[in-house]
């Protein structure tokens, strides 16, 4: 069993009461909201005549439904403004904060919360959706629930829950030109396959971790998820008070100081013990393509898709799903091939940094004729910024189109979708089935460099031939 | 027309049904039930939405469309079952298709969690044992009577031992499967945490400044 790690501690001080079954009552420091996931808790909490404990510790924002094309009110989509209607109904009720589209600070929830200072380390965070696992880069617990769970929040501040194992996963030397977070992400998945992570929250160490920025500790801790970890963590260092402080709800003056040292209390200690730990060279990461109907399925660009013979007998049966699926045949190779649709955004990439990586590589260039392309920043303060970086101009003048924050094709609840069995090339998580708004869409996973690079050429790219161009 | 859908309420002990079996690892929560399915405020209409785009190309012999599967309540999967987004529309699209049980070799994790939390007892069993049981179904039915006291289930030919986690065979089996009552109970407790930690002192309080975005 684990002991002073990072998550040990956090978990043992949130814990209100061990319950009769045998998990733990856990209290929960910041829950997040959105449209989706919380109108039926909402209900609920109206049938069992219950009050919201602390208003004060719950912040909304709307994200998944909202159009990125025209924002105006009422949404075209009768749905998608009930649902909205709905969310700013039951915040005004309840007294809970939300940020609203036009306020300057709306956007995907995972992207909004730490920017505006929410997130800190030390917390336990919890959101309706399942890449809450994002907030772990600032050395918080943080996790996805489901909306039986959202009620059990609102109502009570806490949830029921079995602790977890730790696995650190430990990643040496430092990445390669032209490899990015996203590439070490799925590298990992690929290695450890997408339930690994089950019962476990995975701490992510080592000279390749503490090289990354803030954001790019994001997109890793974002996609613990997909390999099956519901939490996933960074220990918290330097950069990550420099980047908390000043903003909104940061700590201030004294309390700054106050909170600086508890922080510092929290980091895994050097002798703390893990259930299972892993090391991987970051060094020979190359950059990464997702070729699957799952995160794990990838491959590096100049490397071929596996024959079945080569794959684990437990995956063999996905991969012939995926085979079929996707069109591709076992033993070809993923570089040069063709995409229809180049998209980038979402919380595991639709933050400043990636839109700077994508506008550095399309300044001056145009987008593939065949390629429909588009961006949606990750936010109203990422759309505000890289406006105020001429980012937006090198976008369009590219070719790509450039959109109002949200979700967008992530999950395709907007408008925003593919169609038949075209190919993304997408920066954001998933590659199921249909994930991307068409029941035959192919999805192919990527950092947003490589989205850029894809949207160039009209086929996948190994973007270290453009940077070095 | 189907009577309206009751969700279960209380300790679960006992649950009997007909078997349905679905064949596949890494089945995800977006084809249980695709996004554009949770543009709605309530669960009411999941039910007939559940597996809508791998049932549609399929044209009614997807296993959630046969005949012989019709009014069955006890699901049999694969391996990690449940993956991907956290959606609790997906249990729930499930449970108002029928379902009151779900066998498999394993299940994602937060999928896990809302079963437990909306009464749908999830038990594992090992790949080999998951899969005698799909090909016994292929064939012909297959009813199981499951009993949380001995965590066993049987039919007319079989008998079998189920695995669940001892903390959530005792969820249901008091119904504390239901956590918000249990969880309300130390209330005084979680007021004394919300003191105790000390960054609820040192970070913001956010009551005073709504609706000033």
């Amino acid at each position: 069993m684990s002991q002073d790690t990072l998550f040990d501690k956090v978990w043992d001080l949130h814990k209100v009461s061990s319950l009769p079954g045998g998990s733990d009552q856990i209290f929960i420091g910041l829950h997040l909201i959105h449209e989706v996931t919380s109108p039926q808790a909402f209900g609920a909490l109206k049938d069992k005549n219950l009050k919201v404990k602390f208003p004060s510790r719950t912040v909304a924002t709307v994200d998944h439904i909202v159009p990125t094309d025209n924002q105006s009110r009422p949404f075209k989509d009768n749905l998608a403004e009930q649902m909205i209607e709905t969310l700013e109904k039951n915040c005004l009720q309840h007294k809970i904060r939300f940020y609203n589209i036009g306020s300057g600070n709306q956007g995907i929830v995972h992207v909004v919360a730490p920017e505006l200072g929410l997130t800190q380390p030390g917390m336990t965070i919890a959101c309706g959706d399942s890449h809450t696992s994002t907030h772990g880069a600032f050395g918080s617990i943080a996790f996805g629930i489901g909306t039986s769970q959202v009620r059990d929040v609102l109502a009570s501040q806490t949830i029921a829950m079995n602790k977890l194992k730790v696995r650190q996963i430990w990643c040496d030397n430092e990445l390669s030109y032209g490899v990015y977070a996203k590439d070490l992400v799925l590298h990992i998945i690929n290695k450890l396959g997408v339930k690994a992570g089950v019962g476990f929250a995975y701490e992510f160490a080592g000279p390749a971790i503490n090289a990354l920025s803030m954001e790019e500790r994001m997109t890793i801790c974002n996609m613990s998820i997909e390999g099956g970890a519901r939490c996933g963590y960074i220990n918290p260092d330097e950069k990550t008070f420099s980047y908390i402080k000043n903003k909104l709800y940061a700590p201030k003056n004294e309390s700054w100081n106050k909170a600086l040292l508890w922080w510092k209390s929290l980091i895994s200690d050097e002798n703390s013990i893990y259930d299972d730990v892993i090391k991987l060279d970051a060094s020979k990461v190359e950059p990464t393509v997702t070729w699957g109907i799952t995160p794990a399925q990838s491959v590096g660009i100049n490397q071929k898709i596996p024959l079945l013979k080569e794959l684990h007998p437990n995956d063999q049966f996905v991969a012939e799903e995926a085979y079929e699926y996707m069109a591709f045949k076992p033993g070809q190779t993923i570089k040069d091939t063709p995409v229809d649709v180049c998209f980038i955004g979402s919380c595991t990439n639709g933050r400043i940094s990636d839109l700077r990586v994508a506008a550095k590589i399309l300044k001056d260039k145009k987008v593939s004729k065949k390629v429909k392309a588009f961006v949606v920043p990750g936010s109203e303060k990422v759309a505000n910024e890289a406006k105020g970086e001429g980012l937006d101009k090198i976008f369009r003048d590219s070719g790509f189109q450039w959109r109002e924050p949200g979700c967008s094709m992530c999950l395709a609840m907007n408008s925003d979708k593919l169609i038949g069995n075209q190919v993304s090339a997408s920066s954001s998580n998933r590659n199921f089935k249909g994930r991307q708004g068409s029941p035959t869409g192919r999805t192919l996973l990527m950092s947003p460099a490589m989205v850029a690079a894809a949207a160039i050429n009209g086929k996948v790219s190994d973007i270290r031939d453009f940077i070095n161009k | 027309m189907k009577s309206r859908f009751s969700p279960p309420i209380g300790k679960i002990s006992q649950i009997n049904g007909k078997c349905i079996s679905l064949i596949g690892d890494d089945i995800d929560t977006d084809r249980i039930i695709p996004a554009r399915f949770l543009k709605c405020i309530n669960f009411d209409s999941l039910g007939k939405s559940v597996f809508e785009d791998d049932r549609e190309p399929l044209k009614g012999n997807h296993p959630f469309d046969l005949k012989e599967n019709q009014g069955a309540s006890i699901l049999i999967v694969n391996s990690n079952f449940g993956c991907g987004s956290s959606r609790e529309h997906a249990p729930q699209a499930l449970m108002r298709w029928g379902i009151k049980a779900i066998i498999g070799e394993s299940f994602a994790e937060i999928f896990y969690s809302n079963c437990i939390a909306i009464g749908i007892p999830c038990f594992t069993l090992t790949k080999k044992s998951i899969q005698n049981i799909q090909k016994l179904n292929q064939n012909k039915y297959l009813f199981l009577d499951i009993d949380l006291n001995s965590s066993s289930a049987k039919s007319k030919d079989l008998n079998f031992e189920l695995e669940i986690k001892e903390s959530t065979r005792k969820m249901f089996l008091s119904g504390e499967w239901d956590a918000t009552a249990t969880l309300l109970e130390n209330i005084s407790l979680v007021e004394r945490k919300f003191e105790e930690l000390p960054y609820t002192k040192f970070s913001y309080d956010l009551s005073s400044s709504v609706g000033k975005n």
